[in-house]
């Protein structure tokens, strides 16, 4: 499984932009997307999706069900 | 704001308490004379370090009367934060710094270099540039100290300035010192962390989220000892605290020690606006903000800085606004993307000179009225109101004011005293037609509005209100023409003319108060 941000809480702070690990997340169309391809879940790097960690909102990084889940 | 109503305890809050705590906090080693509270460091060249003194005196920012002649502008670029606050809503601006509900043009580091260069091009008042938010600057390092070097290679100049929570300050310390930075803002409003989680539910530190008591220790830890860093490089450090009734009032007595012993030259108490349609947590939980009463009496407890900050209307007078309206339609970032800017710092230089004389001529003219004055002995006190565009001048009609300037006359002079706005964005609740008895509530403690222009029928109405309408010095020095004004309203009691009433209490609109 991947995350992915819920588009309609977003504020677009570019907050998690900076933190995630893989560089997964981008501004699209004024809001952050997660590319499912690149995100790992930050296994291997942190103890917790730093994406979640850091966002304002909550429940607007969430797990995305239709990806199975990452491999480390 | 439900209830203006002087009620103790209520709340929690506890007038006598805070008066206590500032009784004590006054003993801590008076030094006597100035009639000052000598806790750290005040305002008086006394007992602030020499070369502080002399960055703080002709500053834009800190010196009321070099406010009149300059203006401050800020860049949206760093919209990440790295700490939640209950009072803020991260639709919008970092409320730390401006107004709630106000949404920033989100720019880039290189839209936002070329809109200050172009703009500061226009305008040679503009000489300072704030990096304030949405959003912490210091979560945002890359794209705060990128417009920082690009707008110092083509306007050195200007002075730079950034507004911080403090939780990343440590570690960028020496970058802000590479950059030259001429003054940093750090909001704190507690030095207990058990205080500190009723205001903080969490930090992002250390790549994890931590939460309660542990969050606001490592907050506070990091913001106190940025704050030694920067009095150690001898960087200007104000530091501003948000007035929290029932959660902080009576520990901002606390901070105030705290923060001038570590070299913050000016402490500023800001009251906590909140209201449920901010969507903050405080404005959900129904959590109030100070009345006028509860924030003046905290202040006067801190007193000494806080002299200094009676002309801080929130970064209002930017300098975007100096344009004007028709005129700040020019600086859309389409539009500046696409202008050639020839920014000449000679034409700069010479501008600023020129205000220098006209600051020193007005001096002189005042001090020359006072000599007038000399030898009068009367007890009366009037506050006046005044209508000006800027530089020390009489220069505004009646019915163009956004604001006033109070000013207090008495036989020892004139003493501006701080601003009214009247032009209140989220005061929403009076039509057009009551915009004239907006500004009368005001401006209702004043005897007389100064002004250049005045209609008949507001005029009327002033007079009708006991506000004397005054333009027999349109385009003239203010505080030449309050003496002057004054000298003859005391000679009009003398004779009996007239009969010196006390005039009311004013209406204080407390949305003008917020952040900077
Ligand atoms: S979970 Fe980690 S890797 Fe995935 S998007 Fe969030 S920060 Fe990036
Ligand atoms: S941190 Fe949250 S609110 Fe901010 S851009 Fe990312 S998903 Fe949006
Ligand atoms: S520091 Fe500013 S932007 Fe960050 S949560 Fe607090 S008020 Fe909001």
């Amino acid at each position: 499984m991947a995350y992915k941000i819920v588009a309609s809480q977003c504020t677009s702070c570019s907050a998690c932009e900076a933190e995630c690990p893989n560089m997964a997340i981008s501004e699209k169309g004024g809001t952050f997307v997660i590319d499912p391809a690149k995100c790992t879940e930050c296994i291997g790097h942190f103890d917790t999706a730093q994406c979640v960690a850091v966002c304002p909102v909550d429940k607007t990084c969430i797990i995305d069900p239709s990806y199975p889940r990452y491999q480390a | 704001m439900e209830s203006l109503t002087h009620q103790a305890g209520a709340d929690g809050v506890d007038m006598d308490a805070i008066m206590q705590q500032m009784a004590e906090h006054k003993g801590c080693g008076t030094s006597g004379g100035s009639g000052k509270s000598s806790c750290g460091s005040s305002a008086g060249p006394s007992d602030m370090p020499a070369e502080i003194w002399e960055k703080v005196k002709n500053h834009p920012c800190y010196s009321e009367e070099a406010h009149h002649h300059f203006a401050r502008m800020h860049v949206a670029v760093a919209p990440a934060c790295n700490i939640q606050c209950n009072y803020c809503n991260r639709k919008y601006d970092c409320a730390n710094e401006s107004r709630p509900g106000v949404v920033s043009e989100r720019l880039t580091p290189e839209q936002a270099a070329k809109k200050v260069v172009a703009v500061a091009a226009t305008i040679p008042q503009m000489t300072v540039l704030g990096i304030a938010g949405p959003g912490d600057p210091l979560a945002n390092p890359a794209k705060t100290f990128k417009t920082f070097e690009l707008i110092a290679k083509t306007a050195p100049d200007i002075k730079l300035c950034l507004s911080t929570n403090g939780l990343a300050l440590p570690e960028h310390i020496d970058t802000i010192s590479k950059y030259n930075i001429d003054h940093v803002t750090i909001t704190i409003n507690m030095v207990d962390p058990e205080v500190g989680a009723k205001i903080y539910p969490w930090i992002f530190w250390d790549h994890k989220r931590i939460e309660g008591v542990e969050a606001a220790r490592i907050l506070s830890e990091n913001q106190l000892r940025g704050l030694e860093m920067l009095t150690e490089r001898g960087i200007l450090c104000k530091v501003n605290s948000v007035m929290i009734p029932g959660v902080n009032d009576q520990h901002l007595v606390e901070v105030n020690k705290a923060v001038k012993s570590r070299g913050a030259f000016l402490h500023n108490i800001m009251p906590l606006i909140s209201a449920p349609e901010h969507g903050t947590v405080f404005g959900l939980t129904g959590q109030r903000g100070p009345t006028a009463q509860e924030l003046k009496a905290l202040q006067d407890a801190c007193e000494g800085e806080m002299n200094m900050m009676r002309h801080c209307r929130q970064c209002r007078a930017d300098a975007v606004g100096l344009l004007g309206e028709d005129r700040s339609a020019e600086f859309t970032t389409d539009k500046i993307m696409d202008m050639e800017v020839n920014y000449d710092l000679e034409s700069r230089k010479a501008y600023q000179a020129a205000v220098e004389q006209e600051r020193v001529a007005k001096v002189e003219a005042k001090n020359e009225e006072m000599a007038a004055l000399a030898g009068e002995e009367s007890d009366v006190k009037v506050l006046v109101a005044v209508a000006t565009k800027g530089n020390g001048l009489i220069n505004e009609h009646f019915g163009h004011a956004k604001e006033f300037q109070i000013y207090e006359l008495s036989t020892s002079g004139s003493k501006f005293v701080g601003h009214r706005r009247v032009d209140m964005y989220c005061q929403g609740g009076f039509g057009e037609e009551d915009t004239l008895g907006t500004v009368i509530r005001a401006i209702n403690d004043c005897h007389a509005v100064f002004v250049a222009k005045i209609g008949g029928c507001p005029k009327n109405d002033l007079i009708k209100a006991g506000i004397e309408p005054v333009d027999e010095f349109a385009h003239e020095f203010i505080e030449k023409s309050a003496i002057s004004w004054f000298k003859a309203y005391l000679e009009k009691v003398k004779s009996g003319e007239v009969s010196h009433v006390a005039r009311g209490d004013a209406e204080i609109r407390q949305g003008a108060l917020i952040a900077e």
